[in-house]
């Protein structure tokens, strides 16, 4: 009896060992293994496990949709069909950096972080590795600066500009600018990276328009626990809240609110919360979010993947979640994806692209109306154009409402305070700089 | 067969007292030593140094550090994050006002100022002991993550809340970085762990090993026999977080090259007390070994579908990775409690025997 069962454990140990001897024997070959000729490598950086899953998956969802759609539909772009793999992060740094060396050696022509801890690792090593970061309003704000940055984008808004159009809706609310004086406003946020970077910006603006700035830190382990922090927004009683959420924060925010009777018409999110954070909340109506897209399954691109992807089984989303937010704001993400890769072929004339040439592509992105239009999407989003040292667009958003069973666009679209940010910006760019002895720009702009 | 040590005679008192006195074992280190200088940089490609060797070394380092306070003095410690941490901002603090100053030399200084903090969060542990002490090296955990976000001063109050790692140079080649190679990067991490695990052996094998671990089998005895409690407790702490300090300043420095503090959150320090726990308390080897079962094991799981061809979704093989290794640890702690440092030294024991077992 004794015997066999050590004969067991020893066979399961050899087998244990087997494993791990064929995995990493067979790494080696298979990351170093470079991309066919003819195609296009596209990495995706999704996290469909772990506390962020609830946003992760329908953004993966969405970005994936998108780009099978092109390769269903037309043959990938440009005739190249593009290949998609995902890497699966979790939103943990470890792994995003890991999912990172595993694709380096298959020539990605860009990445897409999806979590402000993976993109500062790689921002330095974007220039050295020849990949440049598409970070969509997300990551380091002053990445903006394509003189400096001339590897990583954050298009269509920084955090900041996404602040300043917060308060120009406020500002309209009170019956003008000048309104907010003597006003108090509260900011609850993610106590990280993400939530303090809007803090400066904020004070100098509450000192240029007079109004009182609380602050509500909620720290990361804490997410699911608020009600101290909305404890002191009773007590406080700000006459407006702007919320800088992400994961379980955001469902637990506008749950909270409701039970302190907050007016959810005075409670603006910055773009993150999707339905899923909302639905259902009793008292969630009237909350408010700035957002830069449309939503829905009225867009042609979007019934061509309904088309090409959903119903042929293609996709892992589920039939009633295409066109929701957030997974139109994945479909928006591969849209830029898709656009800097179309552009780079325009440029160099190259059909399969590298890097480099994306980097080049995404500097010369132009989505005007009749653009928006040919690939099927007029009326989806507002223009956007990149330059050589624009890597942001600071394009305008507007505000939708719940109305309690969807997001209903209330606001025109509202233009960020250039005036504003560009200081700031400038200023933490150079101040990135300066720290990090940045090297100077030596990749040549292209002539508009 | 493999392990008789027949014919092998020790002469002097040393000989006989050796960390390894048995003839195989120097020749198996030897090698082991010879791949991991040699072999691992010259055959290893970026995937394998970068995100298995380099980060299986880290961890390894600093489950020395939880070991010597864990395993060899039974202080239990949940802080070991916030330790690394502490020597992840000092290295960087260190740096930035001094950056021509070689960086190894401010790799282990920031251990100092670990070893200084983990000290001072040391002091009750003269006073209380097990689930209890836990509970104060669990304040020490939230207290330093706290300052970590709370203190700008820390991260030179950069907007974005992170430290970033410029470029250092060791002798004319960078080591930190984005155009460090991963074999520089993982030589230097290679050579710090080597040494200090060499020096963490001497330790143990010493008169402080020796009252360490006379602290933990009975402190009340140990006292009797002479040994000054608060001492040899607050020198474990300080010798433990000397070691996560540097793990933490190596991980910074020379895997992230940049950083949240998010990074150093509780489920880090759990992440290695694990390892402690998997590999083996009180055994240097253990460190090693359950860093990379609970480190490397996953990525070989996560790697192994791709690479045999089975198309299986990323999430999916995320989802299986987490039943697995779950199901290994359980499977591992029923086998064998004492961990996989004790696995391998019964294996030892019975390769002495094979093929005549008795």
């Amino acid at each position: 009896m004794k015997t066999t069962g050590r004969g067991a454990l020893r066979k399961l140990l050899a087998g244990a060992a087997m494993i791990g001897a064929v995995a990493f024997g067979t790494a080696a070959t298979t990351f170093e293994a470079a991309a066919q000729d003819n195609t296009i490598y596209v990495p995706l950086f999704t996290y469909r496990t772990g506390p962020f899953a609830g946003s992760g998956i329908p953004i993966a969802d969405g970005m994936h949709d998108y780009l099978r759609m092109l390769n269903e539909r037309d043959g990938g772009i440009g005739g190249v069909k593009i290949v998609i793999e995902e890497c699966e992060t979790g939103y943990d740094t470890k792994k995003g950096l890991e999912c990172y060396d595993a694709v380096k050696g298959k020539k990605p022509v860009m990445v897409n972080p999806w979590s402000t801890g993976i993109t500062l690792p790689l921002i330095p090593r974007a220039s050295v590795d020849k990949i440049p970061i598409l970070s969509m309003a997300y990551g380091l704000s002053a990445s903006a600066r394509g003189d400096l940055f001339p590897w990583v984008f954050n298009p269509p808004d920084t955090y900041w500009d996404g602040l300043a159009m917060i308060l120009r809706h406020v500002g309209d609310q009170s019956g003008g600018m000048d309104k907010l004086k003597g006003k108090k406003i509260g900011y609850i946020y993610f106590d990280g990276g993400f939530g303090k970077e809007p803090i400066p910006l904020f004070e100098q603006l509450a000192k240029d328009f007079g109004f009182e700035l609380k602050l509500y830190p909620v720290p990361p382990g804490e997410m699911q626990n608020q009600s101290s922090q909305w404890l002191g927004v009773r007590r406080d009683r700000p006459d407006f809240m702007v919320m800088y959420g992400w994961g379980a924060m955001n469902p637990t925010a506008i749950k909270e609110a409701a039970k302190v009777n907050y007016p959810m018409d005075k409670f603006v999110s910055i773009w993150w919360p999707g339905e899923d954070d909302i639905r259902g909340t009793d008292g969630a109506k009237g909350f408010k979010m700035l957002n830069w897209h449309g939503i829905g399954t009225e867009f042609q691109a979007i019934k061509d993947i309904q088309k090409h992807v959903v119903d042929k089984g293609l996709s892992k989303a589920p039939k009633d979640k295409v066109g929701e937010l957030l997974y139109n704001r994945g479909v928006y993400n591969s849209l830029l994806i898709a656009e800097a890769i179309a552009t780079a072929q325009k440029v160099t004339g190259k059909k399969v692209v590298d890097g480099a040439d994306v980097r080049r592509g995404l500097e010369n992105i132009d989505l005007n109306e009749a653009r928006l239009k040919e690939i099927g999407l007029a009326g989806f989003t507002g223009t956007l154009k990149l330059t050589c040292t624009d890597h942001n667009g600071h394009r305008p958003a507007f505000i939708q409402q719940w109305d309690g069973a969807k997001w209903v666009k209330v606001s025109d679209l509202i233009e960020p305070m250039r005036d504003k940010v560009k200081p700031a910006l400038d200023a933490a760019a150079q101040d990135y700089a300066d720290k990090n002895n940045w090297p100077k720009r030596t990749e040549p702009c292209d002539k508009p | 067969m493999f392990y008789r040590e027949a014919g092998q005679f020790k002469t002097s008192y040393a000989a006989d007292m050796a960390v390894f006195p048995i003839r195989q074992d120097r020749i198996g280190l030897a090698v082991i030593l010879m791949i991991a200088f040699v072999g691992i940089p010259l055959f290893g490609n970026q995937f394998f140094l970068s995100s298995v060797m380099i980060p299986f070394l880290v961890f390894s380092l600093a489950a020395i550090g939880l070991n010597i306070l864990t395993g060899y003095t039974g202080l239990i410690s949940l802080g070991t994050a916030a330790f690394m941490g502490v020597g992840a901002y000092a290295c960087y603090k260190l740096t930035t006002f001094f950056p021509d100053v070689n960086l190894i030399v401010w790799i282990l200084a920031s251990g100092f100022v670990s070893a200084l903090v983990g000290v001072l969060f040391g002091l009750p542990s003269l006073r209380i002991k097990g689930f209890y002490l836990a509970v104060a090296t669990l304040a020490a955990q939230f207290f330093l993550q706290w300052s970590f976000v709370r203190v700008p001063w820390l991260y030179n109050y950069n907007t974005s809340g992170a430290i970033e790692v410029p470029e250092h140079d060791l002798f004319g080649i960078p080591i930190t970085g984005p155009n460090a190679l991963p074999e520089t990067r993982y030589l230097v991490l290679l050579t710090i762990v080597t040494v200090l695990t060499w020096f963490a052996s001497n330790l143990i094998h010493g008169r402080i090993g020796r009252a360490w671990m006379a602290v933990r089998d009975m402190d009340i005895a140990a006292e009797l026999m002479g040994i000054k409690l608060l001492d040899t407790k607050l020198l474990a702490f300080a010798v433990s977080s000397f070691y996560a300090g540097v793990a933490g300043a190596c991980m910074v420095f020379l895997w992230y090259g940049s950083a949240e503090p998010e990074v150093f959150t509780i489920n880090q320090s759990f992440l290695i007390l694990f390892m402690v726990i998997i590999g083996g308390l009180g055994s240097l080897l253990g460190s090693f070994l359950g860093a990379a079962l609970i480190y490397m094991l996953p990525i070989a799981l996560r790697v192994l579908p791709a690479s045999l061809g089975v198309p299986i979704a990323a999430a999916t093989v995320e989802h299986l990775q987490f039943i697995i290794v779950g199901a290994l640890i359980i499977f591992f702690l029923i086998v064998e409690p004492h961990g996989l440092a004790r696995l391998w030294q019964t294996g030892k024991q019975k390769l002495r025997m094979w093929p005549f077992p008795y």
